[in-house]
């Protein structure tokens, strides 16, 4: 007799990309298994044309997300985690079997995610207010100082913590108004495929967000040197390969977010330093008194 | 062989029509016979053509052929601004990158033309002095073509005294698609005769002839009459130049030398944007019409934002790491 057990839908996920879902240019894929080695589903494994074009896509969006009154930016931002919430059990089922965590710790995880992603929506329009400043000087002159985006940020997110760590990276580079090329966990890449989903499904313009799975000692490099990536946040930059990441992007005078020595505890208080590491300021010199 | 029993023959009174060379020198006795030898052209095979261009598409060009065609297709873009907004200024600016393309590198080669309005001809014409590279003008009621035969001709000397080297005409579409083919014939003849020494590049506007069909007979049409090139369109309308028409013209003028002996160019104009498209263009030309036409002298590529594309690539070969847009000149 013939059993009537459902067979598995084996999953082929895709990329990431301009705010579509494309395969990899390479074609190529690989397997993502769990934290005890059984297998997960397929993601797609990202060349370096993927990244280029992932720049492009980036590129393209920076004007139309930088130049969104900050008010908005964060309504947009604040959608994503109510986009997020939606999706909760199933996040906490990846984050479970990608870190080998608890259910009970999962759904700490992605808790927190969550309220990292609220907090830094919440950002958008006090950092002017925060990080700029009116300054005293010595002329008829009223003088302030405003920080203003960089412009098309490369992350290699963080290998180990696949959600919390991912948000904790991702959510400043956008708050500020930059757009951004992500390389996610090479081993734990499901819940970045998933916050995809949740960025398409949201009100994020195409382009803002490009995530690539695959390997960051592939990738690290093309982004590292290419001319039209402004900053590189160098967190999930394989072990001994950050000082050549940053040694190729000072070829073009990237910012370069160097990797802590250990992965933090993501869990811990952010502060503004991810904020602040990719933000410019402006100074306007304006003339009074007439 | 005249065929005197053919009724439209015989009209009196009309000064003798410029024939086209042989062997197809009679066709144009009337507008029956004409209709006839044009709809008598094979027809094309609409999937065919389709198939074959994107076989051919998938051809791997790499490294140093890569390199070899980046070279080749700068050298034969036709650097194009043909807005309402043009300005003395900006066709001086568009001069000034046609000589020197990648301004960091002196091995980059200059492009083969630069193409404006005819009003803007001289002030092109006094940027590229003594670079080689030629003025083209658009003339005869561009885009449209929807002028009188006086007005258009005045046009072109118009193009041609303020010193074009070439002269890009449109074709009288809507004559063409009510099958008056020789009054469409005349226009080209005439118009070749107001260039003077100006090459005639004859622009089919392929994008509302519809069918391949179309394109066939009016590319035949064209190089009848007399023009020095076939272009596929204005760039005013899409689609604009695509891969099944651009591979029907370079049979067209492939079979047209071997029956004439008589060589045509042929310039695919507008949508093509990107590296990969201009490569896959000369994968088609060299299979199809062969290596003859692997020149700026008889293959040109109308385009304007495609030289920045081909820049970037170029960069990127030479310094093996990705270029962005910063890094060559807005238009």
């Amino acid at each position: 007799m013939i059993g009537n057990e459902r067979l598995a839908v084996r999953k082929t996920y895709k990329l990431y990309l301009g705010g579509a879902f494309p395969r990899s240019e390479s074609g190529r894929t690989y397997e993502v298994t769990d934290s005890k080695g059984a297998f997960l589903a397929n993601a797609a494994r990202a060349s370096r044309k993927d990244a280029r074009d992932a720049v492009v896509a980036a590129r393209a969006a920076f004007a139309g997300w930088s130049g969104a009154t900050a008010y908005n930016r964060g309504q947009v931002l604040y959608r994503v985690a109510e986009v997020m919430e939606g999706r909760h059990a199933q996040f906490c089922e990846e984050v479970a079997a990608g870190e080998g965590l608890s259910t009970g710790k999962a759904r700490a995880a992605v808790d927190a995610a969550i309220d990292r992603w609220v907090w830094y929506a919440g950002w958008t329009d006090k950092l002017a207010a925060v990080l700029g400043s009116a300054n005293p000087v010595a002329g008829p002159y009223f003088d302030f100082s405003l920080p203003e985006p960089t412009g098309v940020v490369a992350v290699l997110a963080p290998q180990r913590s696949s959600l919390l760590g991912l948000v904790s990276v991702l959510a400043p580079v956008l708050a500020s108004g930059n757009t951004a090329v992500v390389v996610t966990s090479k081993a734990r890449p499901l819940p970045a495929v998933t916050l995809g989903e949740v960025l398409a499904t949201s009100d994020v313009p195409g382009g803002v967000v490009n995530l690539l799975t695959g390997d960051a000692a592939e990738l690290g490099s093309w982004l590292a040197e290419h001319d039209d990536v402004d900053a590189i946040d160098l967190t999930g930059a394989p072990p001994g390969r950050a000082m050549e990441f940053e040694r190729e992007a000072a070829g073009s005078i990237k910012r370069v977010l160097r990797p802590p020595a250990e992965e933090p505890d993501w869990a811990g208080d952010p502060g503004l330093t991810r904020m602040r590491a990719f933000l410019e300021t402006k100074t306007v010199w304006h003339p009074k008194g007439f | 062989m005249t065929h005197v029993l053919d009724p439209d023959a015989l009209t009196a009174g009309t000064p003798p029509r410029r024939e086209p060379p042989t062997p197809y020198a009679d066709v144009t006795r009337s507008e029956s016979a004409f209709r006839a030898f044009l709809h008598g052209l094979p027809g094309v095979d609409q999937v065919g053509a389709s198939s074959r261009v994107t076989m051919l598409g998938t051809r791997s060009i790499k490294t140093t052929a890569k390199a070899w065609a980046i070279d080749t297709a700068i050298s034969m873009v036709d650097l194009t601004t043909l807005e309402g907004a043009d300005t003395p200024g900006k066709v001086r600016s568009l001069a000034a990158k046609a000589r020197r393309p990648d301004p960091t590198d002196p091995g980059c080669p200059p492009v083969a033309a630069v193409c404006v309005y005819g009003d803007l001809a001289g002030i092109a014409k006094e940027a590229l002095a003594g670079t080689g590279i030629n003025v083209a003008a658009v003339a005869t009621a561009f885009p449209s073509g929807r002028a009188s035969l006086a007005v258009k001709l005045a046009d072109v000397r118009d193009a041609v005294a303020n010193g074009a080297d070439e002269i890009d005409m449109v074709i009288d579409r809507g004559a063409f698609l009510s099958g008056r083919y020789l009054d469409v014939f005349d226009e080209i003849v005439a118009v070749k005769e107001a260039c003077g020494d100006a090459h005639l590049k004859v622009i089919l506007e392929t994008g509302e002839l519809v069918t391949l069909d179309a394109v066939r007979r009016a590319s035949w049409l064209a190089m009848l009459a007399g023009g020095d090139f076939i272009k596929t369109s204005t760039g005013k309308i899409s689609p604009a130049a695509t891969l099944p028409v651009c591979l029907v013209m370079m049979e067209a003028v492939r079979d047209f030398r071997a029956a004439t002996g008589r060589q045509v160019g042929v310039k695919p104009a507008g949508g093509i944007r990107t590296t990969k498209d201009a490569i896959k263009h000369l994968v088609l030309v060299n299979e199809t019409a062969g290596p003859d036409w692997l020149t700026p002298d008889w293959f040109r590529i109308g385009a304007s934002s495609l030289l920045n594309d081909l820049l970037l690539q170029r960069q990127k070969l030479r310094t093996g790491h990705y270029s962005g847009p910063d890094h060559v000149s807005v238009d």
